[in-house]
């Protein structure tokens, strides 16, 4: 052994260092692969020794290594042996590798929680820090809830050091596990007042993290944050304070108020821009509720800030970010700084330049919506890069169809906007121009004639679009193009054309997709087109386009793609049938017209969701019984059909007559009115001007369509804003004079008024008659729009009253055992200072240090006793280098308020199971604990047992007898206990190879014995974890749900598992040197699992 | 905050922090797109930037990059502020700082980052108590360090 690590020594005198690492890094710059490979390899043999200061050298330059890219997940479980290192230097190590490297993927992070928690109740106030910051990076649901306790203790450790980690780490914990928030809070309440100021730092920050998610729960805490605010000079404190109260105002206006004064002063005082910033948020976001007369001073002193930093580039962005805060409650005052802004948009920026787009969104009007977009479009034009013309692309539809197409007054000019678009190359967004064509052609009515025209020169134009089908999204408006031509072929004039363009070889060569649309509305097109000529009696006209549609159609026919030749060959077969028939001079327009009759509606798109589960229907409920998964092999397929029939029959929905629907609807429709929160789903403005006197006399813009424009058959939008214009001076000249008719009566009463108004938007009517149809919604829908919240954010978990006392149920779990035994302690009320625990000696201290390091696992248990004064809590340890003997750490903690001294443990031993005593002591001698508790410490004794043999679970009756001191002077005192060895405590979780398992299992001196369990609902990965955890077993190899397990005794029997899931039940199979031991085991493994 | 990125102009990374626990792959991913976005922006542009769901605040010192990814109600100035903090930290502890002193010395660089911040929350504001808190923790260590004798290092003791 000694020899052994003298060579292991050695070695390392040859290992690389850190610094070698690097610098060979740089020194092989060529071949930087190749030596980062031969270093792992190197590191690989280092990881094999013993020696932990060589395995914490390997395992930082594998840090290093891991920052530049490399993979090094395989050495997770070395990380955590040096997680384990006693030494500080190596602890630290060990902990920032795991930091970086560790997430909740990491199947060993299980194993780390006993460390971590021994490090947390260190007396050394480092290692704790260490084990704190390392938690806060990798702490995963299951570390948070069995480590929350602990923490929470932390939260009052004397030392501020660690309050103030443990602080922060809670906001951690609290995410991770949020049922710790309740109970937790009061203590973290406390810690704002904390007198050092790092802590209470910490605690504003967590509070106000939490408050910034959820502020209503928070509300409560507003005159002490107050308090703090105007007491506080930490700018980075008073920064998150001032967000807080930024979440807080808008649920009590009241805040508003008080907070100005402090604010002013604020903004007035301060001299960095980082506080300066957030005020101004804040108080944009508290606007609405300050009153006017501060209203204008606030916003003149918000715009100037703003104008200021304009005019540094750096802080450009800040400035129009605050301006669309502002934007929302004060539109008039950003809407005068339009020109800057849209100057912004010229910036190389480009996060400016988004910001200005963003702001464009909010700044639109009816008036200015054409200008802006005109603007926009002339970017487009210029715009570099495809991600910034595609970001002007979305922006440019955003802005046009927001809150239902509220701001357009010319839907023509949008067409002709839309499909100026499609000129654009390379876009991804062919969809969403696809998307709105067909949006507004199905839901304008009046604009349908004269967006079919565009969609028919489109498809004539095909060849430019889709010139390039490969890379090229754009083609995705040809599937609009065609729909649209086809399902409103009534307003077509040149029907023929549009057909023929349809029918071009060079469609077979668009995308599946868009070809079955043209299969499917050529056929809407043909019959239109039929209907056309058999009116007007030109029967030979009609066959011959009858005749184009055979001649052309099979080329569909041959297509690869499904659908379209499905489409087409039944297409191909109507049509021939309807040629025979026009042989025989039989009319047919009319039946195949029939076909397509009826119009579509557009269905709003939560519709579905909408749709109110009927009464008695329970949606979550089996309908049948599901098949069990064990017989589902056997069952025949005949009884499956034969449920489903039955299923059928007696869900069926009773159907409903006409009548009662419209009844139904009516009654809908009275509710809606009556009720003031309902919001009615289309509020379009357009429909209240339909009967403005004047629009009809408004000439709808006709543009000579044979004649090209710039590019054949591109309209123009200009034109529509020339036009435009002209009609809203036409418009205003005729309003003009008709007020002043007005003020000739009305003797300019008014006048001031009524000049006000010509400049208002409302009055700038639409070109148009324009019918926006609503979307429709289902029967009885339910005007709740919950549906909008993401049911997967993690803060919605920490939407959690505080304010409620707190249920017992709620307490944060201390890691109990199964057997805790109390016994009643009398009341000891009255409180004592007293010194601190004293240390061990440094003596024991080393003694204690090297046996941790020679234990190579450590084996826990936990216990408690607790009777509101007094906690114990203790973990039984596997000593590996003693085979008989174990370490009983515990913890005790004083729960009560009076000091607690001259403790001493006795422990009544059994024949198996003795304490180890001093040499010289009777039997009936109890252990002095070498520490005084006073009110609220907890710390740690450990005690050695001896076994002699360990296949049997043990119970130890016990006794802790003390003297409490209080002002009434001392009393002697009780507390008796049980220590429960169970089997598992003598495990030592002990990695072991596949091979070496296979062997084990192969050579045959292993006696067996199996449980299965039922009813059993956790996830298998879950499973295992609580039984690595519980039981101190390591995961060998994990197939599936099927996994085997390995663990060893400090006796050094071999226990191995195949633990097996299938749906809800779990079999173990056992095979153990020792069949006592293992059946033991067992019996305590169903018990555990019998709790899932 | 989000995490936290050091890298150097030639877009070798030298420091990298996580706050929120992320698989080895997607943050070789993250590193890689923001990397190329940082790096192509000129001096004159302004330090933050709106990136997939997040906001990226940094700042160039020398030829090093800070890189720090918050999120969108995040204070970006106090962002800015934080990583100057950063910067005095670790000039205050290697003395007038460079990037081989990062590069040597990573895993230093790494404590006090973790003294100054946990979590991705400002953990202490005040300069002196995190570089005394960095001082006593080497300390420690050296103390754990200096006793060795050979022949303890040896094994034998």
């Amino acid at each position: 052994m000694a020899l052994k690590m003298v060579k292991g020594s050695i070695d390392r005198m040859f290992d690389k260092n850190l610094q070698d690492l690097v610098r060979g890094i740089r020194n092989h710059k060529e071949d930087e692969a190749k030596y980062i490979s031969q270093c792992i390899d190197e590191i690989k043999q280092e990881l094999k020794q013993d020696n932990i200061a060589v395995k914490a050298n390997a395992v930082c330059k594998l840090t290093y290594l891991q920052m530049l890219g490399y993979d090094i997940s395989w050495a997770a479980f070395n990380i955590i042996e040096v997680m384990s290192a006693s030494k500080f230097t190596f602890k630290r190590i060990g902990y920032l590798a795991a930091s970086q490297c560790f997430h909740e993927g990491t199947d060993v992070i299980m194993l780390t929680t006993n460390q971590i928690r021994k490090d947390l109740s260190s007396p050394n106030q480092y290692d704790t820090g260490v084990a704190l910051t390392g938690l806060s990076c990798f702490v995963t649901p299951d570390l948070a809830r069995d480590l929350a306790n602990d923490i929470m203790t932390l939260m009052s450790h004397t030392k501020p050091y660690i309050r103030k980690k443990a602080v922060l780490i809670m906001y951690k914990v609290f995410l991770k596990y949020p049922e710790s928030l309740r109970p937790a809070f009061p203590r973290l309440k406390e810690k704002l007042e904390d007198p050092d100021p790092g802590v209470q730092s910490a605690a504003v920050n967590v509070i106000c993290e939490l408050a910034r998610r959820n502020p209503k729960n928070y509300l409560s805490l507003a005159p002490l944050f107050f308090k703090l605010m105007t007491s506080s000079t930490n700018n980075w404190v008073l920064i998150k304070i001032i967000k807080l109260f930024g979440a807080l105002t808008p649920l009590e206006p009241r805040l508003g108020k008080k907070l100005i004064e402090p604010l002013t002063n604020l903004i007035h005082s301060t001299s960095a821009m980082s506080l300066l910033y957030e005020c101004v948020n804040t108080v944009i976001s508290a606007h609405l509720k300050i009153p006017c007369a501060c209203k204008k001073q606030y916003s003149v002193s918000i715009c100037g800030k703003i104008l200021f930093c304009l005019f540094s580039p750096t802080v450009k962005y800040l400035g129009l970010l605050a301006m669309s805060k502002i934007l929302k409650t004060h539109p008039k005052s950003v809407q005068s700084h339009k020109d800057l802004i849209l100057q912004c948009l010229d910036d190389k920026d480009e996060s400016i330049r988004l910001r200005a787009l963003d702001l464009l969104y909010g700044m639109v009007s009816k008036k200015n919506l054409m200008e802006i977009v005109k603007k926009l479009m002339i970017h487009v034009d210029k715009a570099e890069g495809t991600t910034y013309r595609d970001e002007l692309l979305t922006k440019i539809i955003d802005i046009c169809s927001q809150s239902n197409y509220q701001y357009i007054t010319n839907f023509e000019w949008y067409i002709s906007i839309l499909v100026e678009l499609t000129r654009l190359e390379g876009t991804r967004h062919g969809h969403l121009i696809a998307a709105q064509m067909l949006d507004v052609a199905i839901r304008v009515k009046a604009i349908r004639k004269f967006a079919v025209s565009q969609m028919a020169m489109l498809l004539d134009n095909a060849h430019l679009i889709a010139s390039n089908t490969q890379r090229n999204g754009i083609c995705e408006v040809l599937y609009a193009a065609a729909w649209i031509c086809g399902e409103f072929s009534e307003h077509l004039e040149e029907s023929n054309q549009t057909l023929e363009a349809m029918l071009r070889p060079k469609v077979t060569t668009l995308p599946g997709h868009i070809q079955a649309v043209y299969v499917q509305n050529m056929v809407k097109l043909y019959a239109s087109i039929l209907q056309q000529k058999e009116q007007a009696g030109e029967k030979e006209a009609a066959q011959e386009i009858t005749q184009l549609m055979i001649d052309r159609l099979p080329q569909f026919v041959q297509s690869a793609d499904l659908e379209v030749q499905e489409r087409a060959s039944c297409i191909l077969q109507l049509i021939k049938y309807i040629q025979k028939l026009q042989i025989k001079e039989v009319p047919v327009a009319e039946e195949v017209i029939a076909l397509f009759a009826g119009e579509l509606n557009p269905v709003a798109p939560k519709a579905q969701k909408k749709v109110p589960v009927p009464e008695g229907l329970d949606l979550d409920v089996w309908i049948n019984e599901p098949p069990s998964d064990s017989e589902s092999e056997d069952e025949k397929p005949k009884t499956i059909f034969h449920d489903e029939e039955q299923r059928h029959s007696r869900h069926r929905q009773p159907e409903i007559d006409e009548e009662e629907l419209a009844r139904r609807r009516e009654v809908r429709k009275q509710e809606q009115a009556n009720n003031p929160f309902y919001i009615k789903s289309s509020p379009s403005p357009q429909k209240q001007y339909q009967d403005t006197p004047g629009v009809e006399h408004i000439p709808v813009v006709q543009i000579d369509l044979s004649v090209p424009l710039k590019v054949p058959g591109m309209p123009m939008s200009d034109q529509y804003v020339k036009l435009e214009e002209e009609r809203r001076h036409k418009q205003k000249l005729e309003k003009d004079k008709k007020k002043k008719k007005q003020k000739k009566e009305k003797r300019g009463k008014h006048r001031r008024h009524n000049s006000l108004h010509t400049e208002s938007e409302e009055d700038i009517a639409p070109a148009q008659h324009v019918d926006i149809i609503t979307e429709e919604m289902p029967e009885n829908a339910l005007p709740s729009d919950e549906d909008d919240k993401d049911p997967n954010d993690p803060y919605k978990a920490l939407d959690i009253d505080l304010d409620k006392p707190l249920a017992d149920s709620e307490k944060l779990p201390v890691q109990r055992h199964r057997n805790a035994e109390n016994l009643k302690l009398p009341d000891t009320e009255t409180p004592l200072v007293g010194k601190k625990s004293k240390k061990p000696k440094k003596k024991e201290k080393k003694h204690k240090e090297r046996e941790r390091e020679k234990e190579k696992k450590k084996e826990i248990e936990k216990k408690v006793t607790e009777e509101g004064k007094k906690v114990i809590t203790y973990d039984i340890q596997g000593n590996l280098q003693n085979d008989s003997q174990v370490t009983v750490s515990v913890i005790f903690e004083n729960k009560s308020t009076s000091f607690l001294k001259s403790m001493e443990l006795n422990v009544l031993d059994s024949l198996n199971a003795k304490m180890l005593r001093p040499e010289g002591s009777s039997v009936h001698d109890g252990i002095p604990v070498p520490f005084q508790l006073p009110p609220g410490i907890s710390n740690e004794a450990q005690f050695v047992f001896t076994l002699q043999s360990i296949v049997m679970a043990q119970k130890l009756k016990g006794t802790l007898s003390f003297i409490v001191k209080n002002d009434d002077g001392s009393t002697h005192e009780k507390l008796d206990f049980k220590l429960h060895f169970s089997c598992a405590s003598y495990l030592i979780t002990t990695p072991c190879y596949s091979d070496a398992f296979a062997k084990l299992l192969e050579s045959g001196d292993l006696h067996m014995s199996s449980i299965k369990l039922d009813g059993i609902s956790i996830s298998f990965q879950h499973l295992l974890a609580k039984i690595c955890f519980y039981h101190h077993f390591s995961v060998v190899e994990r197939v599936d749900s099927c996994a085997s397990m390995y663990s060893r005794s400090i006796q050094g029997h071999h226990v191995c598992l195949l633990v097996k899931k299938v749906s809800n039940s779990v079999s173990v199979d056992g095979k153990c040197n020792d069949s006592t031991l293992l059946s033991n085991l067992l019996d305590e493994m169903k018990e555990t699992l019998s709790k899932c | 905050m989000r995490f936290m990125l050091l890298f150097s102009r030639q877009g070798k990374l030298r420091l990298q922090k996580w706050y929120l626990a992320t698989s080895e792959k997607e943050k070789k991913k993250m590193v890689r797109e923001l990397m190329q976005v940082v790096l192509a922006r000129k001096p004159k542009m302004c330090s933050f930037l709106e990136w997939r769901d997040l906001k990226v605040v940094y700042k160039r010192y020398a030829s090093l990059y800070f890189c720090c990814a918050i999120e969108g109600q995040d204070n970006e100035l106090i962002t800015l502020e934080l990583i100057h903090r950063y910067v005095e930290l670790l000039d205050k502890y290697f003395g007038s700082v460079c990037e081989l002193d990062i590069i040597f010395n990573f895993e230093k660089a790494y404590f006090i980052l973790d003294e100054f911040l946990m979590g991705g929350e400002i953990q202490d504001t005040s300069k002196k108590s995190v570089l005394k808190a960095i001082e006593q923790a080497d300390l420690l260590q050296e103390e754990d360090e200096s006793p060795r004798s050979v022949l303890e290092e040896m094994g034998l003791a």
